[in-house]
């Protein structure tokens, strides 16, 4: 089975996040980038049914600075990898866009994406790429098991409730946490990935589906901040539960 | 403005969002008009209760769509929106409106948007949303085009404008047969501990670091008299079973204290926990959102403050 597997380098949402001086950007000072959290257990998944069905894992990246992130998928497993150099920002048709061009000559069985980015939150990529190329497909994915040349996903619905759905391939399923644990990395592996395939493809977006107007911090309304030492802070907690009845 | 919403049931029942939508679609309308569709093999129910808040309820019936199915439904609402233009969609963030929607987007050619929580229309089309797990705002303004799709958090549109809209059975079958095909749902697994029973619970996030210091949290339950639950990540890395996972794809709890350790607030935590008695957050961030729902907050280490606490609570408790 031949697998593609998009992974971006992410900034972390734990970072520090700042808005920039043009009041339409985050600031990158202080972020903190790493492969998005949903495409590690992609990147795990797709290793994974390699390992069990054979094949190969190709992880594609969009962005002029992804390479560490690409190099690290390639440490965990994956055969080879593709960059594409070009800033989308927000704008996951473009992304889409140049991730079907990069990939037009591969002919996968199964692309696998995060359920989302943990910077924009869009959750859009995927599910854009799989109508361009006129897939089936299947978002916020749980389990994977490969049944008589299908595909069968859990999906997880609201609530703990999940369903089951069953693909033809070529297909495109969405990610979702906790699929797997996915592996650390060993020194064997990052020596192994040096000598990997990592080859780069211009492609550049056609045009803009939007356009950023502002960033700024959410409005919060605040809770009533108790301070204090952490012992002051365990004594007024106390008086709190007391009040209330708690205890 | 044509404003379409596509409504959502699941198993005999239609998820509030439906509403939601329209009241967006009201709002938004300006001379134009609300109007719903709802897609299903037996719908006449839901689109009785969706006219009172549409101008007009678009029915979508056949024994194939009992089930939702995304290449059904993006086909259905193709071959309508063909005839009927819309100029706006609105889709719920759902599991399934948030799977559906961007790619009806990509066979529209239309600008697509998720989660919005603000759409403005006087200028453009406007849409904000938040971005970093809830920690940014960003307003987008879309790409000039005929048609976009935008898909709504829950629980923003609440309130409501009555209208009386007559339902119109639109007539159309779907003209594929889905290559995806739905087999199921999954039950959650039942656990030994009901968490959304529990008057008091002391929840997890990331923060507590390790499975090995569930303990902690397990000690300051047991003196409280309360369970421990946790966020998703806590879940996702095994360090508590799935049935404690509390938000959206988790359970819903009201206690009469929700104490968050650690947990940075992300909206889907949050939809799980908003409706505690008197929430309590303790983290180190002061930004983190969750003191934006909490009643009280302490900016602080989990791992004083909670040792500390443990301690009181035993010498009060003799
Ligand atoms: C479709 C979908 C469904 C989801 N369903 C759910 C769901 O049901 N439930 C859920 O919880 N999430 C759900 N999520 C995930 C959600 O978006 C967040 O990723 C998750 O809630 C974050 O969990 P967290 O707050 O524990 O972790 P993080 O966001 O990583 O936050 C950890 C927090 O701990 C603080 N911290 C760290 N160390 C300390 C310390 N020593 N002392 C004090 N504070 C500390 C940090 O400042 C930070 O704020 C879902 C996501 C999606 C896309
Ligand atoms: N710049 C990128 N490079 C590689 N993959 C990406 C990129 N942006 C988005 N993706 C993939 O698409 C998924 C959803 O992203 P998004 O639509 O931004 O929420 C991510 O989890 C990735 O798998």
């Amino acid at each position: 089975m031949k697998i593609i597997v998009l992974a971006k380098h992410a900034a972390d949402p734990e970072s520090e996040i700042h808005v920039g001086s043009d009041g339409k950007s985050v600031d990158e000072r202080g972020l903190i980038f790493d492969i998005n959290d949903w495409d590690r257990y992609a990147i795990e998944e797709a290793i994974r049914l390699k390992e069990a069905h054979g094949g190969e894992v190709v992880v594609v990246g969009v962005g002029s600075k992804c390479e560490d992130t690409l190099r690290k998928c390639l440490a965990m497993g994956a055969d080879r990898a593709i960059k594409i150099p070009v800033d989308t920002g927000l704008d996951s048709y473009q992304t889409a866009e140049v991730v079907k061009e990069a990939i037009k000559d591969e002919n996968f069985d199964l692309i696998l994406t995060g359920l989302m980015s943990q910077d924009y939150n869009n959750a859009l990529t995927g599910i854009i790429l799989a109508g361009m190329l006129n897939i089936p497909f299947a978002t916020a994915v749980t389990e994977i098991k490969v049944e008589d040349g299908r595909i069968a996903a859990k999906r997880e619905l609201e609530g703990g409730l999940s369903e089951e759905v069953t693909l033809p391939v070529p297909c495109l399923l969405t990610i979702q946490s906790g699929i797997n644990e996915p592996r650390y990395v060993s020194i064997m592996g990052i020596k192994r990935a040096k000598t990997k395939e990592l080859r780069e493809v211009s492609v550049s977006p056609a045009t803009k589906s939007l356009e950023v107007e502002k960033m700024y911090l959410p409005p919060v309304k605040k809770a009533d901040m108790i301070t204090g030492s952490a012992d002051e802070v365990a004594e007024k907690l106390i008086e709190i539960f007391k009040e209330r009845g708690l205890l | 403005m044509r404003v379409f919403a596509v409504a959502e049931h699941r198993r005999g029942e239609l998820n509030p969002i439906s509403i939601e939508l329209l009241n967006l679609a009201n709002s938004i309308k300006g001379d134009g008009t609300s109007e719903a569709i709802v897609i299903g093999s037996d719908v006449s129910a839901y689109a009785e209760e969706l006219a009172k808040y549409a101008d007009k309820v678009w029915k979508i019936e056949d024994e194939s769509l009992a089930e939702y199915n995304p290449e059904l439904y993006v086909d259905v609402l193709m071959q309508l929106f063909s005839k009927e233009k819309p100029d706006i969609v609105l889709v719920g963030n759902t599991a399934m409106g948030s799977e559906f929607a961007p790619y009806l987007a990509s066979k529209l050619n239309a600008p697509v948007v998720t989660d919005a929580v603000g759409v403005d229309v006087s200028n453009g089309i406007k849409v904000s949303r938040y971005i970093f797990q809830g920690k940014l705002m960003v307003d987008v303004l879309l790409r000039e085009a005929d048609t976009y799709v935008i898909t709504i958090r829950q629980g923003v549109f609440k309130e409501e404008q009555e209208a009386s809209g007559g339902i119109v059975d639109a007539g159309i079958k779907p003209s594929v047969t889905p290559s995806r095909q739905f087999v199921g749902f999954v039950e959650p697994e039942v656990g030994e501990v009901d968490i959304s029973q529990a008057d008091i619970i002391v929840s997890v996030g990331r923060g507590i670091e390790d499975a090995s210091n569930i303990e902690l949290a397990e000690e300051l339950a047991s003196l409280l008299g309360g369970v421990v639950a946790g966020s998703r990540p806590v879940i996702d890395n095994g360090w508590l079973p799935k049935d404690r996972q509390v938000g959206i794809s988790g359970k819903t709890v009201k206690p009469k204290l929700y104490l968050a350790l650690g947990i940075s607030g992300a909206f889907q935590h949050i939809m799980g926990m908003k409706d505690s008695e008197l929430i309590i957050a303790v983290n180190k961030d002061p930004e983190a959102p969750i003191f934006g729902v909490a009643h009280y907050g302490v900016v602080g280490d989990i791992f004083e403050i909670v040792p500390e606490l443990v301690e009181k609570l035993r010498e009060a408790k003799g």
